[in-house]
């Protein structure tokens, strides 16, 4: 039984001797495939330009992202502090959806970087193939016969072949997957725009509408539900615990002032005597 | 023996190697007939090791052809199946 690089050999090594065959002198082999590799070259640099696009897209996005995020926390405290519970509650749970956008926006930004790192490598090694081969038929040339340096220079040929499929192949993947994100970049916007990450200030009195009942079911309520008893206990203890990443801001605050305070009033002495 | 993993690079292996290669890519086969995904990965990823750890990277300015050309690392089990199958990765 052939294994499965027999069958991708076949089919890879077919492909190249076709490309190759399209030309029955080894002058013209070269040029023919030269031409090729030009094209192909352009192609990658098209391609590598095309994910950075993709990829800043879905940056952009979850900055935005991030941004609201950030408005929601704030504004479920704010809520809550005035004893709106339900408010407060739809600002969490839409702060929930954004959390798992942000979580799978993550590991695509990742992806589209890993490609165009490969990308940018395939590049690189086609065209180290492509200066050895023509260098290489020069030296082809001086040494051989006509027949002889024909069979040469289509070995040589041969290998730059492999390169231009695989490049070639690498490419298709590559795109295809750069498909796929800007699909999600745009189910991503269309969520947007159906408000799903709306804060609430765009809520009509605190109103519960189509889309915060969704959320309700599409949010984990257990996680909201923690979330909203630390805000609770926040807000009973009267300072901001350092527990919420988001309202750090609020609290490092604080914190920070309180603990400036305590080296003035501790080791300054210390140091200022020493100094004198 | 040169071994090319698409879309990654060429790896030389020695002729010691072959049989144990020959016995991974057979087993990689097999186990893309199935459904599992899991298993054909677990296979696959088994014989992409071997080429990495007992290859030497073939130098990029080097024009020799490959004598054998795996799928890409992150084939999945359909397509290794219609390449088995004869509807090649590699468009016409």
């Amino acid at each position: 039984m052939p294994g499965l690089s027999g069958r991708m050999s076949t089919v890879v090594k077919s492909k190249i001797s076709r490309l190759l065959d399209k030309a029955e002198d080894p002058s013209e082999t070269l040029d023919y495939s030269y031409q090729k590799q030009i094209e192909l070259l352009q192609n990658v640099k098209k391609g590598i330009a095309d994910v950075v696009t993709s990829k800043k897209r879905l940056q952009l996005q979850e900055e935005k992202l991030k941004q609201q995020m950030v408005k929601l926390d704030t504004q479920a405290r704010q809520a809550l502090a005035a004893g709106q519970e339900d408010l407060a509650r739809t600002a969490l749970e839409r702060k929930n959806v954004i959390q798992t956008e942000l979580q799978s926006l993550d590991a695509q930004i990742a992806q589209l970087e890993q490609q165009q790192e490969q990308m940018t490598d395939s590049e690189q090694k086609l065209r180290a193939k492509l200066e050895q081969f023509r260098s290489k038929k020069e030296v082809i040339k001086a040494q051989y016969s006509a027949a002889e340096a024909q069979v040469k220079i289509s070995e040589a040929a041969t290998g730059v072949g492999e390169e231009m499929a695989d490049v070639g192949l690498a490419m298709q993947r590559a795109m295809d997957k750069t498909e796929n994100m800007k699909a999600r970049a745009d189910a991503v916007q269309e969520l947007e725009a159906a408000g799903t990450f709306d804060d609430l200030t765009s809520l009509d009195s605190g109103g519960q509408d189509d889309i915060d009942r969704q959320l309700a079911q599409l949010s984990s309520s257990s996680e909201v539900d923690s979330d909203l008893a630390r805000m609770k206990a926040e807000l009973a203890s009267g300072q901001p615990s350092s527990a919420g990443e988001l309202g750090a801001g609020a609290g490092s605050d604080g914190e920070s002032a309180t603990a400036t305070e305590a080296p003035a009033a501790a080791d300054a002495p210390a140091p200022e005597e020493s100094g004198q | 023996m040169i071994v090319r993993v698409s879309t990654e690079g060429q790896y030389e292996l020695g002729e010691q190697d072959k049989a144990e290669f020959d016995e991974l890519d057979n087993a990689a086969v097999a186990s893309c007939q199935g459904e599992d995904e899991a298993a054909f990965h677990a296979s696959f990823d088994k014989l992409l090791e071997f080429v990495r750890s007992h290859g030497k990277r073939v130098e990029g300015d080097d024009l020799r052809g490959s004598d054998v050309i795996l799928p890409p690392p992150d084939v999945s089990i359909d397509e290794a199946r219609a390449e088995f199958s004869g509807e090649g990765l590699i468009p016409g």
